[in-house]
């Protein structure tokens, strides 16, 4: 079985929420991902990417996000680690409409929740956070 | 991102893909037509628009909060059926007015 792994070191700037994006948009396509659910994992990665920008890092661009991918033909795992503020009470910050800031919906762990199969982080304040997210790949088309 | 006015009435058309890279870009021209030109009423055309998360969603939520103390409304035209999708998981169609079909 072929695995195909990445590891993509960036810093923590918001035009880097859009290369990441295309990024795993890229391996989607490579891997035939139905469009919907190509559509679906370029959110899930944004928001991920957003959070570690904006909340782990403060918007400090001196620090760097990791976006770590590793796709089989069976699934695509995606971490994305910062060494940020990290997040308290993780529990409370997966809930809906759960935000820190007025301009923001508290969205984010929603839409990632939502869009993969698998969502789990892993927060300890003043070290960093990392969202680890899967998506299991349908069977899409005989090989031949 | 274009924009015009007619009839007291921003209508902003909306390309490309709106995350936190633009985000502020979109909120601070809509905002200085609400502050400096005391525009109340806003139509957003998405049908040119192929992306959005939740820091897109913000911004048209934040819009809408602004407008709302102003008696003002923010309505959004020709969405993109997938683009949608994204929409109706916030819950913005519950509180935004969607306009189906905006020839402009």
């Amino acid at each position: 079985m072929k695995v195909n792994k990445m590891v993509f070191t960036f810093s923590s700037l918001p035009e880097n929420v859009t290369i990441s994006r295309m990024l795993l948009s890229a391996l989607g396509s490579q891997l035939n991902l139905p469009i919907n659910e190509l559509e679906e994992l370029k959110v899930a990665v944004s928001e991920a990417v957003s959070n570690s920008i904006i909340h782990g890092y403060k918007n400090n661009p001196e620090a760097f996000v990791t976006l770590e991918v590793e796709s089989s033909p069976k699934k695509i795992s995606i971490q994305v680690i910062d060494t940020g503020c990290g997040i308290p009470d993780v529990k409370q910050a997966m809930q809906a409409s759960y935000s820190t800031d007025p301009e923001r919906m508290g969205l984010g762990f929603i839409f990632m929740q939502s869009f993969m199969d698998e969502v789990k982080v892993e927060s300890e304040v003043n070290r960093g956070t990392k969202v680890i997210m899967t998506k299991y790949l349908k069977n899409l088309e005989p090989s031949h | 991102m274009r924009k015009r006015i007619e009839r007291q009435t921003l209508h902003v058309y909306l390309e490309g893909e709106l995350d936190l890279h633009n985000a502020d870009e979109l909120k601070e021209a809509i905002d200085i037509e609400i502050d400096k030109k005391g525009i109340k009423n806003i139509v957003l055309h998405m049908e040119k628009l192929t992306f959005i998360d939740s820091s897109g969603l913000g911004v048209l939520l934040g819009r809408y909060k602004k407008l709302l103390p102003l008696g003002g409304k923010l309505k959004i035209a020709n969405v993109p059926p997938n683009i949608y999708k994204i929409m109706e998981l916030s819950g913005l169609p519950k509180i935004i007015e969607f306009l189906p079909k905006e020839t402009a």
